[in-house]
């Protein structure tokens, strides 16, 4: 037998014992084919096409599971940004098409559906804010669907009116789910250079530059990653990086097989495997345990900014050996209410948001899940997302943030938001404005870094 | 002398890798040590028409671990009613049976 008892074991034990799963097997779906003058025809082919070619998802990603042993935890759709598909009809209100991208979700039995989205970092058509527009209200009437705007990028700078716009948009989808803790800014993303075939949610769409169909995987493995490290000891940091780089080249190793396979049994293009260490608040899922587990105190100490840009850089690392095709956001995620970690360097008074930011520019996503207080002002939120935005854009990455200014909450005070979306304290904002700065009209140009011709 | 030698180019080397392995597996067998672990998955196996290609067998202690690598190709029944009758063994002796398709190991531990 060429595998040997100990790699079979281990990998038995990654499953079983350390919470090795596939994250997600996203099933990329361009609707570039379906648009046309007549909304009501346009969201019929939007919901003909999704429940056609995404009927077996869920039975493939079941039967992938079954065969090898590997957990598949979500199952999920990304679309072509909704403003492109919507722009010919010419409707103000897009709701509707966000409902369509619901009852379609429904129907193959997929748990997320992104890309009831926009793509900004240069302006709006009418269509774009048409769709930004309607947000609020069809993140409060949908439960599945998620929205993300690009509002920046390093090649074409920061598009200042739409991040003013974001901050009031994120006020009112807090508004307009304020019955549920204002879950609906869970399931929006502000961006600044966007992948455009990330599988995970919220910010999973299907770019304009993607085939019709594609099957995109992202994996998770922060409870192997830690395991690794943490019988390491005193260690060199030469030895725990490559304990890092072993662990992510194993784990990266099972998406590919799985992403394969998937597109395979779907008749679907491979498109990437995501990288990305992905928490879940399960105990033990946690990235910010690996920080903790580096020797850091509690994660948000000094000395934690250095230590994520180790995980981060060596799980890109050991994980590109591992796969032909990577893409999406792969890098470590710091999502703070879906890490227990995290929830609990925020209770413990470890981890504030200026520390996040920090954080941000060195692994790859931006503040992401992070209940603010309620009476946050709407410029005030548009200030953190331009500081996230310039984070993204000057060091030529990708920030996503996702901000939850939860209604009637306060900082220490503790929002529940259920499932995957975890739990976590409400963090305290800088009470000092920035009003006068982001009302300022127009774009922010390019950087030297973007400039690269 | 010369001329008795074997001709190495005519070994078979790559045969492990010409053959299908989309239909092989691992089953993994944990617990405790006890009689008639492997002849009552050895059973099961042989009633499905899995043809076992190899076995290894570890005790730790008092408690045993084996893999099989099996061929799936002449099995009579799907991978989840395979599942569902070793579970029952797993059941009545206090076991983990586990089948995996083998490239799953291949994958991880092999470029």
């Amino acid at each position: 037998m060429d595998i040997s008892s100990k790699e079979v074991l281990e990998t038995i034990r990654m499953v079983e014992m350390e919470s090795l799963d596939i994250r997600t097997i996203t099933l990329g779906i361009s609707l570039r084919d379906c648009a046309g003058p007549s909304g009501e025809r346009t969201r019929q082919r939007i919901y003909d096409k999704i429940t056609r070619v995404a009927s077996r998802l869920i039975e493939v990603a079941d039967s992938i599971e079954r065969d090898y042993g590997i957990p598949v935890i979500n199952k999920r759709i990304s679309v072509t940004p909704i403003a492109l598909v919507a722009e010919p009809c010419g409707e103000n209100n897009l709701t509707p098409f966000a409902q369509t991208m619901d009852d379609a979700a429904g129907a193959v039995g997929v748990n997320f559906i992104g890309g009831f989205s926009a793509i900004v970092q240069k302006g709006f058509t009418p269509a774009d804010k048409a769709l930004i527009n309607s947000i609020p209200s069809a993140l409060a009437c949908t439960e599945r669907v998620c929205s993300s705007v690009n509002v920046a990028s390093t090649r074409e700078g920061i598009n200042m009116d739409a991040i003013r716009l974001m901050g009031s948009i994120i006020k009112k989808t807090a508004e307009a789910t304020a019955d549920r803790d204002a879950i609906g800014c869970a399931k929006l993303v502000v961006f600044c250079n966007i992948p455009e075939d990330n599988p995970f949610m919220a910010g999973a769409l299907h770019g304009i530059g993607q085939g019709d169909l594609t099957v995109n995987v992202g994996v998770s493995g922060p409870g192997v990653v830690l395991k690794a490290i943490s019988g390491l000891g005193n260690a060199g940091f030469a030895e725990l990086i490559e304990a890092i780089k072993r662990t992510a080249f194993k784990i990266t190793r099972v998406g590919e097989l799985v992403a394969r396979e998937a597109a395979k049994r779907l008749g679907a293009e491979m498109g990437i495997v995501d990288l990305s260490l992905a928490p879940t608040p399960a105990v033990g899922d946690s990235v910010a345990d690996i920080i903790e587990a580096m020797g850091i105190e509690k994660c948000g100490a000094p000395g934690t900014t250095a230590a994520l840009a180790i995980l981060n850089d060596a799980v890109k690392k050991g994980g590109c050996m591992a796969t032909t095709y990577v893409g999406g956001l792969s890098g470590a995620f710091i999502p703070v209410s879906e890490d227990a970690g995290m929830s609990e360097a925020v209770a413990a008074g470890a981890l504030t948001i200026e520390k996040l930011e920090a954080m941000t520019s060195v692994c790859s996503v931006g503040i992401d899940m992070v209940a603010i207080p309620g009476d946050t002002p709407e410029t005030t939120i548009a200030g953190i997302l331009a500081d996230e935005i310039a984070v993204g854009v000057v060091n030529n990455k990708t920030t996503a943030i996702r901000l939850i200014p939860v209604p009637g909450k306060s900082a220490g005070d503790t929002v529940e938001f259920g499932g995957l979306f975890g739990k976590a304290p409400v963090l305290p904002v800088s009470t000092f404005g920035c009003s006068q700065f982001v009302s300022r009209e127009g774009r922010i140009p390019a950087p030297l870094q973007g400039v690269r011709n | 002398m010369v001329a008795n030698r074997f001709d190495i180019s005519k070994f078979p080397m790559d045969s492990d890798d010409a053959q299908s392995r989309g239909d092989r597996a691992i089953v993994t067998v944990l617990g405790v040590d006890q009689i008639g672990i492997v002849a009552a998955v050895a059973t099961v196996l042989a009633e499905c028409r899995v043809n076992i290609l190899d076995i290894s067998q570890t005790l730790f202690g008092e408690f045993f671990a084996m893999n099989m690598l099996v061929s799936l190709k002449d099995c009579t029944v799907e991978m989840s009613s395979l599942k569902s009758r070793l579970d029952e063994v797993a059941e009545t002796m206090g076991l983990r049976i586990l089948v995996q398709r083998e490239d799953v190991f291949r994958f991880m531990h092999r470029v």
